[in-house]
């Protein structure tokens, strides 16, 4: 090959784009983005929230709100092999799994640690779709070595999502037509028509409140909204930004990656990164499976019991434990842990957090040193941890079908 | 039926219930009796018209003390606090004053009025973030009594003082002139602009039967920014379900800890025997019996209706009858078919949802004050008007909505005495006045509710309807609270308490009267104290 180069035209390069990227509904949520408070998810421009972080999140828990889930990553597993490539690959049984319904999962390292977390939705017999939060297409194709009757590919910005969240959000998508979505059970999926094209609808979710995602083409994206946000006006709508989320999420008792663990795969010190028993999702690691990637590892490390534990906490006063160092008494001597997570809980009225704990420690006594600043001056407080086996916000309406109207 | 118990409190109020609930939560074996056919007193929530969820008597929230909320479990049982923003005074003149729950939007709006006054927003609100956080130590303390040398009397004027000092000598003089002066004297130390003046100054008059330049109200005004939301002190909120919401999940804690609740059982009399309460006299006859006799009415009805003459001191007696619970407001609750119009702010505006208020001017606030003194009701009222339904979609179906109108001057007694046809004239005084700035709000109603406090008093039982038990003044307050002697909950015989908002820290949906007379009761049957702390981090 002659060492000269082929030049081309700098245009006619696919560059990729500097700056932030845009979802498929930006044009309507930075007009709402009133406070052009902006964090960047994946790339692309996420709110942190619109008008008022307290009121949105409230939205979740008194009437309802809309959370633009764009920017996760979905992949798309086709083929006669898909169920057995998934079942290999994640912790529950795929195979068991109904047509119409989504699953949490994890999916880990043969040595049992967490690659990422995320949703299995079973579109037909051969077809799924997989959403997580970080982009994972590389595994997926390790996962998928030995499997030839399968294609995987990257739907993510084939799809505009939208989360409804909130106790009015059943009796809204009523409102809106959505005929029939009262009878739809938690994790299903249903269809409907929309515009010249089908709007997807799982009751899913990140708030551990009823609600439900909205999965359609990106160009049918903005009338989503403006249909959502006409109608809603009469069911306290109110979109929802990441920092709110945040607190829903936590309430509810679920993990966040990037925040409560770190993904095994962009680990480099040993110990940095998590089993799912560490992280709580024992309950989705299914040792009926004859196999499936980090099985031995898993099924050795819950004999041994010696793993660390992420506990739901209920700290007293009302500081939130953020970044705080754990301890087994209320003197600091002894470290057992650190703080994944903290807030103070507006609807549980506490003062909540996950802490990841030792083992040696897991039975004894949890102390969680407490930095807070007043008037810019810095206080130190030791507070008693408790822990708390349920998730702190778990309304029944979440579970119940057909769902009250608020 | 069970006659005997370990503990009777008279009124299911919410103070009441919170009172039984620890009571119950300690061991005792404990039965709420209440004279309605409903639980809840004055924090309760009705379907008076079919669709729509009246939240009637109180219907905001801010002084329920948090850790009460978190230790009764209270969300477990239901409840959930909604925090709302934004408060609209609308003028004459077709504009409007407001105050926003965003701090920049506050300074923003007060700067459209006054620069000044922007500017001295910050000097004011720090002024009164420090009584605020001074008076806050003390709402779930039962308050010392000064002529007491009891250690724990003692123990208790030492907090009291360090929590004084550690304003500074300088504050510590400004917070005495504080508490006796008029909110009209505070804010003009502050403000320069009339309009930024009333809209301050309107906290300063709720529920109490004094004006806007009566010595006193700066702590009135106090008393309704020293509660919080989750922290932030100052904001209100509404519980999601109206406000019976939280009578409804105290009563949820109540009988999860094993105590009863009996409706439809008005109390003629405390029983007393041999100088000790032994049990309660129902209207109808029964008697139930306890050696706990928790009284949750005010004082005036406590000693001067349910208790004999002959068991308690005259002077105790006297101090009932001179008890200042004087009725000065009145309600107005309303359903309607639709969103009322209010030009003055268009549809989507952040105010739109808020609370409205119509009074311009410190002098029109003092001239409704005028009516109220000659036995009149303001003929141009103060209506705080709160769209509740904006916040808490159970209240009302989608496209309808309830907002309630809480209207002061009202007074107690009018010439010839309250009758169903005065009564809806007070009721079309404040629709008119409504409709001054809402042209078809008139049109949508669907039903209404009136009160003067001739209705509160007689529904809920609340002397004079008074939304306090008894005056915020000084007079009345701390260990003056309802009586000097009688500060701490214990009635004049044994066995006899209170627990109603006529004790400290008083009036509000605090449940923190009720805390309080029950970790007195607790220290009496020498049982481990089980009432929380507050939560003093913030």
């Amino acid at each position: 090959m002659p060492l000269t180069a082929q030049l081309q035209n700098a245009e006619d390069i696919a560059h990729v784009h500097e700056g932030i990227l845009h979802s498929p509904f930006h044009r309507r949520t930075s007009a709402l983005n009133i406070n052009e408070q902006w964090v960047p998810w994946n790339g692309y421009a996420a709110a942190a929230y619109y008008a008022d972080a307290h009121l949105e999140y409230f939205a979740t828990r008194n009437t309802c709100a809309v959370f633009d889930v764009s920017p996760m990553r979905k992949y798309r597993f086709q083929g006669a092999d898909a169920q057995a490539m998934l079942d290999r690959m994640v912790t529950r049984d795929v195979s068991a799994q109904a047509v119409d319904t989504v699953a949490y999962n994890v999916w880990c390292t043969d040595a049992g640690r967490v690659v990422d977390d995320g949703t299995l939705f079973r579109l037909a017999h051969d077809e799924f779709m997989v959403c997580c939060a970080d982009p994972c297409f590389d595994w997926f194709q390790l996962a998928a070595i030995g499997f030839e009757r399968l294609e995987i590919s990257d739907i993510s910005d084939d799809v505009a999502a939208l989360a409804l969240q909130g106790p009015t959000s059943c009796a809204l998508l009523k409102a809106m037509g959505f005929t029939g979505i009262e009878n739809c059970k938690p994790f299903q999926i249903v269809r409907f028509p929309y515009a010249d094209g089908e709007i997807t609808i799982s009751r899913t979710g990140y708030t551990g409140d009823l609600g439900y995602e909205l999965w359609l083409e990106p160009r049918h994206a903005e009338q989503l909204w403006d249909d959502l946000f006409s109608t809603g006006k009469l069911y306290g709508i109110q979109p929802l930004g990441d920092e709110s989320l945040d607190m829903a999420r936590l309430e509810a008792g679920f993990i966040a990656p990037d925040v409560d663990f770190h993904g095994s795969l962009h680990t480099v010190d040993l110990h940095h990164d998590h089993s799912p028993f560490e992280l709580g999702l024992g309950w989705i690691v299914n040792f009926k499976k004859p196999h499936f990637t980090g099985r031995a590892a898993l099924q050795k490390e819950k004999e041994s019991g010696n793993y660390r534990r992420l506990f739901k906490l209920d700290i007293e006063g009302n500081k939130p434990a953020e970044h705080s160092i754990l301890y087994s008494s209320k003197k600091c001597s002894q470290e057992i842990g650190y703080v994944t997570s903290a807030m103070w809980s507006p609807v549980v009225k506490a003062n909540i957090a996950y802490g990841l704990i030792d083992p040696k420690y897991i039975n004894g006594e949890i102390w969680a040193e407490v930095y807070h600043q007043k008037e810019l001056r810095w206080y130190r407080k030791v507070a008693r941890c408790t822990r708390v086996t349920k998730p702190f916000w778990s309304p029944q309406r979440a579970r119940q079908t057909p769902p009250p109207d608020c | 039926m069970k006659t005997k118990y370990d503990a009777i409190v008279i009124g299911a109020g919410h103070n009441g219930l919170t009172n039984a609930a620890y009571l119950a939560k300690s061991g005792l074996d404990v039965l709420v009796v209440e004279k309605n056919d409903y639980i809840g007193g004055a924090a309760v929530s009705r379907e008076l018209h079919e669709g729509w969820l009246y939240s009637n008597c109180s219907y905001v929230c801010s002084l329920l003390r948090q850790s009460i909320h978190r230790d009764l479990d209270l969300t477990r049982h239901g409840l959930m606090i909604v925090p709302y923003s934004g408060t609209t005074n609308f003028t004459r003149t077709g504009d409007y004053i407001a105050e926003y729950g965003d701090h920049d939007m506050q300074y923003r709006e007060i700067k459209r009025h006054s620069l000044r006054d922007a500017d001295a927003m910050h000097r004011y609100e720090s002024d009164l973030m420090r009584y605020a956080k001074l008076i806050r130590h003390f709402l779930l303390r039962t308050p010392a009594d000064p002529t007491s040398l009891k250690p724990r009397d003692l123990g208790e004027m030492i907090f009291m003082a360090k929590k004084f000092a550690g304003m500074g000598e300088e504050q510590v003089y400004e917070f005495i002139r504080f508490m006796t002066m008029s909110a009209g004297d505070f804010l003009n130390e502050y403000f320069e602009n009339d309009l930024v003046k009333t809209l301050y100054s309107t906290s300063s008059i709720i529920g109490t039967a004094l004006g806007v330049y009566s010595p006193g109200t700066a702590y009135v005004l106090l008393h309704h920014v020293m509660g919080d939301v989750d922290g932030a002190v100052g904001a209100w909120g509404l519980a999601r379900g109206g406000m019976g919401a939280i009578s409804n999940a105290i009563a949820g804690a109540l009988k999860e800890h094993g105590g009863e609740i009996l409706t439809n059982a008005p109390v003629a009399q405390i029983i007393v025997k041999n100088n000790c309460a032994t049990g309660v006299a129902l209207e109808n006859g029964d008697e139930l019996y306890a050696d706990i006799v928790v009284s949750n009415l005010d004082p005036k009805r406590t000693f001067t209706g349910i208790m004999d003459k002959n068991d308690i001191p005259a002077d105790l007696h006297k101090k009932a009858r001179n008890f200042k619970i004087r009725g000065s407001s009145g309600k107005v609750n309303i359903a309607l078919t639709g969103m009322p119009d209010f030009p003055s702010l268009p549809r989507g505006h952040k105010l739109r949802n808020g609370s409205f208020q119509f009074l311009d001017s410190m002098e029109r606030m003092e001239r409704a004050y005028d009516c109220w003194k000659h036995g009149r009701w303001s003929d141009d009222p103060f209506i705080e008007m709160t769209q509740s339904s904006n916040w808490d979609p159970t209240l009302a179906a989608p496209g309808n909505y309830f907002v309630s109108c809480f209207i002061q001057y009202c007074p107690a007694e009018v010439e010839g005495g309250w009758t169903p046809e005065k009564r809806d004239a007070f009721g079309k005084t404040v629709i008119d006045q409504i409709c001054n700035y809402s042209p078809n709000f008139r049109d949508l109603i669907a039903h209404m509710e009136v009160r003067t406090p001739f209705e509160i008093e007689n529904e809920i039982g609340l002397t004079e309807g008074n939304i306090f038990q008894g005056e915020l003044t000084i007079d009345q307050l701390m260990f003056n609270r309802p009586f000097p002697g009688y500060s701490q909950y214990r009635g004049p015989v044994k066995g006899m308490y209170m627990c109603g908002s006529g004790t400290h820290p008083g009036g509000g949906v605090s449940s923190a009267c009720g805390a309080n007379s029950a970790r007195e009761i607790l220290l009496d049957l020498k049982r481990p104290n089980i009432v929380p702390e507050d939560d003093v981090d913030e």
